[in-house]
């Protein structure tokens, strides 16, 4: 570099603060020369101090794998179990810069156990430079880091063809290796794909072309990655800014605080806040220590508003005529980044944007093999994996699909117990839209409920003589319920012969009045979006129709438990059978009073020989 | 730049707007002072909604001293400072314990204390990725178990923008805003927003002494001479700040801080190497690192 003068300084610093960052990932397995190759970038673009070069020959005499030369790879493995191991086990970031652009190499490791470093470097990358060794040529795990960076939205893509110096320099050992990827890479959606071949431990095509590599006529590695186009979040886009705080010092001055994700903001622009839809206006833009004209993608801004609207942290403030969508179901991709399995219908927190939210997997649609990209069903998801998935929110999130906005497109799943984060996924689309929310207040009704619930309401009835069963396998079924992440509620002689129902006796008009009672709380609670399960002995049909009536079609299940007299009898928990044949109890259902069999209930529980376990799992499977 | 500081700005305000009770060091070096310039950016017209922490060892330039009462009074910051007050018995200090005890006792053990005494569970520190090979792998976001212990192997994947800033009970974060600033990043923003900086930074004469082969300023009485052996006056600066005794200087000319960044650009030794703890053993840092230190 030429000796920089101290009134050059200035100048120079303006030059350098218009610099654009290009950030890249670096793909291949421990033998494909990664580390060697950043050591190589960061060692020939002059970003090695002297005593950082000692310390690389200190090391590199005491780890090093190269014999005689330094060891190129010991630069950029920096804990000391990885440096003993020889391996990368974590993403590390490097940095350097050359005249044209400042760089920020994530460096990741190959094996497949993995995966979810890689991801986590590709997910702020421009570019990937996928590493071949040119004795192997594309391997399993070439399209699998060429699958996750483009299941990640990269578009830019090098294939450098590695260690070209122990393949002598043949060009037809190159030309075969970038056919063959080429056809491979077809249907990935990269836009750009540049084949280089190089030898990072000698530094051909690293920085310079050289004379063994003389026939190949494109740009060197570094030539390449300071003259790739850079794709960011665009000015071009519709205004986005996800509220990050609000900063409000005081009571004149209420500023949104956030980073634009998309578009450009001037005083005097119309937005909207969303989900709310509030419209209102722009009225000063903030950028650090001053009030500016206007603020673009990606600066870190605070904006005022011209009327007193609520926003708080996690609403977006948009473009008022482009407003960004909002939904509470999705399609996405996700990866799975966690020891212990996903299932769906557990629960966990989603961060989208500044948004937490709490958030339930419907469904595995498949999991992508991303050796083989194929397509398999799946009822789990394994650390590693990666799946695509329907997913639903307790509450509505503004969004755009990863493929218009990444960062508004992609998300994080948290444990809710350990608060680890389990999961990385980008949303393809809404299942369903909830986009018309922001234009008028919501029609509140049993649908909206029920929707925020995740669930279909439902009236599960169960009837039965005392003693069937009822009472032991309403209580599992509502603890499946529970732990499928359903609200539910329970109703039996219990808790309503007590409270709402005290002043009724067992006379057969107060029989029919407890029922009716029973039925129409059960209709409130059904119309709040609960799943409501009744377990009273209801023998009689009419009072069974009764309550059916008060429901829409296929909300109501009749299930009967269906458990001979004699086997009540034997079983007579609370002695009730007995006192009845002794008289001292009258108006018994079986003995003194009819039980009118359901003559055609939903699910019909034959009980003989059953676990009460087997009869919970019956019903769950009918509610299906 | 701008995507640099856009970027630090969006760290800090995520960090502010999920913790409970934060708190920013303040070692009133550079990467402190350009942490603190983009902190009052974030907050701007308030001040930063947390206070600094200076873990003070006693052995601090007296400069050093000056400049922070200065930020602190324009800022509008409260500042908490702590020393280790066992240290302060036992009269600990580099020249009669070693550079590895004083910095265990007076900086890593001082900030446990502190950050324990103030139940802080979010803690801004200026630490950078290119600064040594383990911090290459740090998180922005970087998990503390209940004994600000680092495990390397438990930290959270950071995928995009989304830092999950989710702890138990007395767990807590060091956040690192600055992560992916370099050293030139650092001068070059200091120029260009005119941020103020301790003296130190720029060349002039200070009185110094030749100790195990590097130049350490006498700033002050405690400096244990040799028989016959006295400071001689050089024309010296500091690339980076820390205890007086633990900081060596090198000769130079840049007086002002367009001479300084020059002379940076131009150098090839890396900034670390004035740092003595660095060099203790192989992969020394990270063991500090694990067992609490910055």
């Amino acid at each position: 570099m030429e000796q920089l003068h101290a009134k050059d300084v200035l100048a120079f610093v303006e030059g350098q603060g218009k610099k654009e960052t290009l950030r890249f990932i670096t793909c291949g397995s421990v033998d494909d020369g990664k580390s060697t190759l950043i050591g190589r970038l960061l060692y020939e673009s002059k970003n090695i101090f002297d005593d950082q070069l000692q310390a690389l020959e200190s090391d590199s005499k005491r780890y090093g794998t190269q014999g005689e030369k330094m060891d190129m790879a010991l630069l950029v493995d920096g804990l000391q179990a990885e440096r003993e191991q020889g391996i990368t086990i974590d993403v590390a970031y490097r940095f350097f810069s050359t005249e044209k652009r400042r760089f920020i190499v994530a460096d990741t490791p190959g094996h497949e156990q993995y995966t979810r470093n890689m991801a986590t470097g590709a997910s702020t990358a421009h570019v990937a430079v996928i590493l071949v060794d040119a004795r192997k040529g594309v391997l399993v795990q070439t399209r699998r880091h060429s699958r996750i960076a483009s299941l990640m939205g990269i578009k830019q893509v090098v294939l450098a063809v590695n260690k070209m110096d122990l393949v002598g320099y043949d060009q037809l050992v190159f030309d075969s290796i970038v056919s063959e990827y080429r056809a491979f890479a077809a249907d990935l959606g990269f836009e750009g794909l540049q084949a280089i071949p190089l030898s990072g431990l000698d530094g051909d095509n690293v920085v310079t072309r050289t004379e063994n590599l003389a026939w190949y006529d494109g740009p060197s590695l570094i030539h390449y990655l300071e003259t790739v186009e850079i794709h960011t979040a665009s000015d071009r886009g519709a205004f986005r800014l996800p509220v990050q705080l609000v900063n409000r010092p005081n009571l004149d001055f209420r500023g949104f605080c956030g980073r634009i994700a998309e578009g450009t903001v001037k005083p005097g622009d119309q937005v909207r806040v969303l989900p709310s839809g509030v419209r209102t206006t722009v009225k000063a833009v903030i950028d650090g220590f001053e009030e500016v004209g206007a603020a673009h993608a990606g600066n870190s801004i605070t904006i005022t508003l011209n009327d007193e609207v609520d926003a708080s942290r996690g609403d977006v403030i948009v473009a008022a005529d482009r407003p960004a969508e909002v939904a509470d179901q999705f399609e996405a991709k996700l990866l799975w980044m966690a020891e212990h399995a996903m299932s769906p219908g557990r629960q966990y927190l989603m961060k989208l944007g500044c948004k937490e939210v709490t958030a339930t997997i419907m469904g595995i649609k498949y999991r992508q093999d991303v050796n083989t990209g194929g397509h398999m069903a799946a009822k789990t998801l394994e650390l590693n994996e990666i799946a695509t998935v329907d997913i639903s929110t307790s509450a509505p999130l503004v969004f755009e699909p990863y493929g218009t906005n990444k960062l508004l497109g992609s998300f994080i799943l948290i444990d809710k117990l350990t608060f680890e984060t389990v999961g990385a996924g980008m949303i393809d689309f809404a299942l369903r839209r909830a986009s018309n929310i922001h234009w008028q207040a919501l029609e509140l009704d049993r649908n909206a409920r029920a929707a925020m619930k995740h669930q279909e309401p439902r009236c599960i009835w169960l009837t039965g003589l005392s003693g069937s069963g009822k009472s032991t396998i309403a209580d599992l079924l509502e603890k499946r319920l529970y732990s499928q992440g359903k609200h539910t509620y329970l109703l039996d002689g219990d808790n309503v012969r007590h409270g709402l129902n005290r002043d009724l006796g067992f006379t057969e008009a107060d029989r029919v009045e407890n029922i009716r009672r029973v039925a129409e709380v059960s209709k409130l609670m059904v119309d709040a979006g609960l799943i409501v399960i009744v377990s009273f002995i209801s023998p009689f049909r009419t009072e069974r129709r009764m309550a059916r009536d008060l429901f829409h079609e296929g909300e109501f299940v009749e299930v009967f438990v269906d458990t001979p007299l004699e086997e009540c009898e034997r079983r007579d928990v609370k002695g009730l059978y007995a006192k009845a044949r002794k008289g001292e109890l009258k108006n018994f259902t079986g003995i003194d009073s009819e039980y009118e069999v359901p003559e055609s209930p939903e699910i019909h529980l034959r009980t003989t020989g059953l676990t009460p376990e087997v009869c919970a799992e019956q019903v769950l499977k009918g509610l299906q | 730049m701008k995507e640099l500081e856009s970027e630090s700005i969006e760290i800090i305000r995520e960090a502010v707007a999920t913790a409970r009770n934060p708190v920013m060091m303040y070692s009133v070096g550079k990467d402190s002072s350009v942490m603190l310039h983009l902190a009052r950016k974030a907050f701007h017209p308030a001040p930063p909604p947390f206070p600094l922490l200076h873990v003070d060892t006693q052995w601090k330039f007296k400069e050093m001293y000056t400049h922070r009462a200065r930020m602190v009074k324009e800022s509008g910051m409260r500042l908490i400072t702590h020393t280790n007050p066992e240290g302060i018995t036992q009269g600990i200090g580099p020249f009669t314990h070693g550079s590895n005890y004083h910095t265990d006792v007076m900086k890593t053990q001082a900030l446990k204390q502190a950050l324990d005494m103030h139940q802080f569970d979010l803690v801004f520190g200026g630490a950078r990725r290119d600064e040594e090979k383990s911090r290459a792998k740090e998180r922005v976001f970087s998990f503390r178990s209940a004994g600000h212990r680092w495990d390397p192997k438990a930290q959270r994947p950071e995928l995009w923008n989304l830092y999950n800033t989710r702890i138990q009970k007395d767990e807590s974060i060091r956040v690192f805003p600055i992560s992916n600033w370099t050293e030139q990043d650092i001068w070059n923003y200091i120029l260009q927003e005119r941020i103020p900086i301790v003296p130190l930074y720029l060349a002039a004469e200070r009185p110094v002494v030749k100790f195990n082969g590097q130049w350490i300023m006498v700033d002050d009485d405690r400096y244990p001479f040799k028989e016959g052996e006295q400071a001689v006056m050089k024309k010296v600066r500091f690339r980076t700040l820390g205890c007086w005794p633990l900081t060596a200087a090198v000769e130079s000319e840049a007086d002002t801080l367009e001479a300084v960044i020059a002379e940076t650009l131009n150098a090839r030794g890396s900034e670390r190497e004035g740092r003595m703890i660095d060099s203790d053993e192989p992969g020394s840092m990270e063991k500090k690192k694990q067992e609490g230190y910055f």
